[in-house]
This record gives C-alpha cells, structure tokens and sequence, in this order.
C-alpha cells in the first residue's frame, strides 16, 4: 500500500519536472528565434546601406561627415556582442536619420526614385528591427520570469539554464549618469 | 489571459464547434433518413456532404472569400509601405512568416484577415483605408488583424462559416424533401410526427448556427484590439483608426455581402439603429465602445 503511494508520487513528480524542462525550452527557443529576428533585419539594413551611400555621394557633395559617419557604425556592425551590436545598431539609427534630415535640403535628391524607394525601404527595416527588439525583450523576461518563479528556478538551476540579456534599447539613455560637482 | 492562453482556448473552441456542428449533421442527416426510409442512408449521405464542402471550404475557404471581395495582391513598390508595416508587425507578433497582403479598391475604410492557420493567412485592407489613415492608425489596424490570425480567430471564424454554410446547406435539402417529396408513402402519425421535427430542426439549425457564429465573432474583436494595441504599444493609434472608421459617411464595401461581413474590422454595411434583435445578429460590437475599452488601456 505504502509502496503504490510513494510510486505514484514519483510518477507525478517526473511528470512535473518534464513538463517544467519542456515548457523551459520551448521559452528559450523563442528567445533565440526573436534573435535571429532581429539579426536578419540587421542584416537587411546593413545590405541596403552602400545602396544609399552610393546613391546619396553625388548629391551631397558637401556633407562628407554623415555619410562617414554611417560607413564606420556599419563597419562595427559585423562583429562583437549582442551589447556592441545593440550599440552599433543605434548609432545607424542616428546616423540614417540625420542622412536624412540633410537630405530635405537637396530637393533632387528627394526626387529622385531610387533614393524615395531606398528611404521607403530603410525606414520600413528600422520599424521592423525596432519590432523585433520588441518581441525579442518580451521573450527575454518571459523566459527569465520562468527561471526565478519556485519551483521552476530550482529546475533551471540543475539543467543549467542561463539567463538572457535584454537588448537594450537606446544607447545614449543606457550610459551611466556623470554627476560632477 | 495571456495570449498563449487564448490560442489554446481558441483551439479548443475549433474542436466544440467541429463537434457541436459534427452532431448537428447526423442530427439532420438522421431526420432525412427516416423521411427516405434508411437512418444509415441519411447519416452516410449527409457526412459524405459534409466531408466534402469541409475539405472544399478548409482548403479553399480563404482564396473564394478573397476572389469574392475582389482582393488583388499587394505588390512592391506601389504597396510598399503596406507591406512593409505588415512584415513589420508580424515580427512584433512573432508569426512565423508574414501573411500575405491584399488590397481591395474601394474608398471605403475597411481591412480583414482570413486564412486557417498563420501560416496560410492574408491580410487585406480597403484602398480608402490606405487613402484616409496616417502611420499610426494604420498600424493600429493591420495590428489588429494580425492579432486574429495570432490568435487563430481565423481558424474559428472560417470553421464557424463552413459548418453554418453546412447546416443552411442540409436543412435547406430536408426542407425541399418535405415540400416536394414523395406523396406516394402513407400519412400515419409518426410520418407526420417525423415532419414537424424535421421541419422545427431544419428552420432552427441555421439560425442557432448563425448566432453561435456572430457571437464568437463579436468577443474576438476586443481581445484583437487589446492585443493589437501590444503589439503596437500604442491604443491610440487603433482608437483614432475606429473614430474614423466610424465617421466614414460610406461605409459600404461594394464587394462584401452577409457571408464576408464578420471578417471585416467594422461592418460593412450601412448604419441602422441598434436593437435587442440587431444586437444578437450583429458581426460586430458598437464601436463607441470599442474606441472606450481602447483609450482606457
């Protein structure tokens, strides 16, 4: 009698931590698929960046420092952590968006067709990159919510999974605050 | 709820329908065996029809209602913008690919989604919506119609529509069997017994159908606009979207007609004052409403 009770809890208990390893992994996997989300969109501007710069170069002959400053963040973009890339990724951000700023200035440009469909184009992958971010971070605290919550903590500790970084959002707001007196 | 809640009670809600309408098949297909003299015959005739239109509408449910509203295609570069906000927001919705884009030319301000599951979907929205919507509202809107196909509403509303059409389908045979069947086989009681039955069920059926089908309609809109509005991170866009939506003076799409209307974001007929019958017949809740649950997040 005694022996069928303690089987049954221990049916129940494998039951239990089976599911709490299935229902972890199916957390991470999100995670890494929300990563390579974003990856792919990173990678879809950083095709489409020689494409403006090329275009751009004719027309604005005279603003040399935001096209550099573009093809060096690009540069960085390659390789490093998810930190540098994040890092990377928002100073295209900034850079393209005062590419385009001094762009408003040179109305041939602005009607020029490859230039509006490159525009078209960029400024549709830094939505979706910015989405992606979205859903990457949201997969990030759910499944780091699901590492800390008892009793699944004490499982993830002993299948060794590890918490994920959040991809931060905008660099500049990140940095430590300087307080000089 | 969480959304992944609400896919698994979405699916869950496939099945009852499935099972709730599988039932009402041999139900009918029962009474019209006994008017022909062979429960068997009846039950096998009306799961073979079923068995076909399903297979027909699963398959090709979401290509006829699309062929139907004249959608054509969203193409590069005139769409591009359109395509590139629905790519966007999948990505926010984690879909496994984008749904397809469509585009009705209509100036009325309108978009639906269909499909049976995200990966064979489709989004379409009016021309007049892409006309008469800024960034935000547009983006309001297809986050909405993302949501029902995250959420598998599509599944639920295009499983809801076939076995209503089903029903309609098999009641409507019942009903020319008693008005111009046989006379030759005698009157006695439980022919007649039989007939009042079939009759009672056959005039029922689709109407109980049809009001399973638009109530399960109605909840979906809100949950898809508080889902869309996380995927958007922003009520308001969706909100003013609906405001518009709502002060269109021509809210009629030419090519939508009662078996497309529930997919609509807002029905797409003309305004007619509320009631108690209107309400429990309508595709949609009040819009008011929605614009107040919107700007309350």
């Amino acid at each position: 009698m005694v022996s069928s009770w303690i089987i049954g809890i221990i049916v129940v208990v494998v039951l239990l931590i089976i599911y709490i390893y299935n229902s972890l992994i199916k957390l991470r996997m999100r995670v890494n698929n929300a990563w390579s989300q974003i990856d792919v969109q990173l990678k879809r501007r950083f095709d489409l960046i020689p494409n403006l710069i090329s275009t751009v170069k004719g027309y604005m002959k005279h603003e040399k420092g935001v096209l550099e400053e573009v093809t060096k963040a690009r540069a960085s973009l390659v390789t490093g952590s998810m930190q540098q890339k994040a890092k990377a990724s928002n100073q295209i951000t900034d850079a393209l968006k005062s590419i385009f700023a001094v762009a408003e200035s040179y109305p041939q440009l602005k009607a020029n067709e490859n230039f509006k469909m490159l525009q078209e184009e960029l400024s549709g992958t830094e939505s979706k990159i910015a989405y992606a971010r979205q859903f990457y971070n949201d997969s990030v605290m759910l499944f780091n919510e699901a590492l800390q919550v008892f009793p699944k903590n004490i499982f993830a500790k002993l299948f060794g999974f590890k918490e994920r970084e959040f991809f931060s959002t905008k660099g500049k707001e990140r940095e430590n605050v300087k307080v000089e007196f | 709820m969480g959304i992944y809640e609400e896919i698994a009670s979405n699916k869950r809600r496939s099945f009852f329908l499935i099972f709730f309408f599988f039932g009402m098949v041999i139900l009918l297909g029962l009474v019209i065996g006994l008017y022909y003299g062979s429960e068997l015959f009846g039950i096998i005739f009306s799961l073979f029809i079923g068995f076909i239109y399903f297979l027909f509408s699963w398959y090709g449910g979401a290509g006829t209602i699309l062929a139907m509203t004249k959608a054509k295609e969203a193409t590069k570069p005139k769409y591009t913008h359109l395509i590139n906000t629905v790519e966007g927001l999948s990505i926010a919705a984690g879909l496994p690919k984008p749904p397809k884009v469509y585009v009705i030319e209509d100036s009325a301000l309108n978009a639906f989604a269909t499909g049976r599951d995200p990966e064979h979907s489709s989004v379409t929205v009016t021309t007049g919506l892409l006309e008469k919507m800024n960034r935000l509202e547009l983006e309001g809107v297809i986050a909405h119609e993302l949501s029902h196909i995250k959420n598998f509403d599509i599944r639920v509303m295009l499983l809801a529509s076939v076995m209503v059409g089903l029903t309609v389908l098999l009641s409507d045979f019942l009903l020319r069997s008693f008005l111009w069947g046989r006379r030759d086989r005698e009157n006695n009681g439980v022919t007649i017994v039989l007939i009042l039955v079939g009759f009672a069920l056959a005039i029922l059926a689709p109407i109980v159908g049809e009001i399973i089908k638009l109530s399960l309609s109605r909840k979906r809109e809100y949950l898809a606009d508080a889902s869309g509005a996380l995927l958007t991170r922003y009520p308001k866009g969706l909100a003013d979207a609906l405001r518009k939506i709502q002060n269109d003076p021509d809210p009629l799409v030419d090519h939508a007609n009662k078996a497309t209307a529930h997919l609509f974001i807002s029905t797409p007929f003309r305004k007619t004052k509320s009631s108690f019958t209107k309400n429990l017949f309508s595709t949609h809740p009040p819009i008011e409403d929605r614009i107040k649950r919107l700007e309350s997040m």
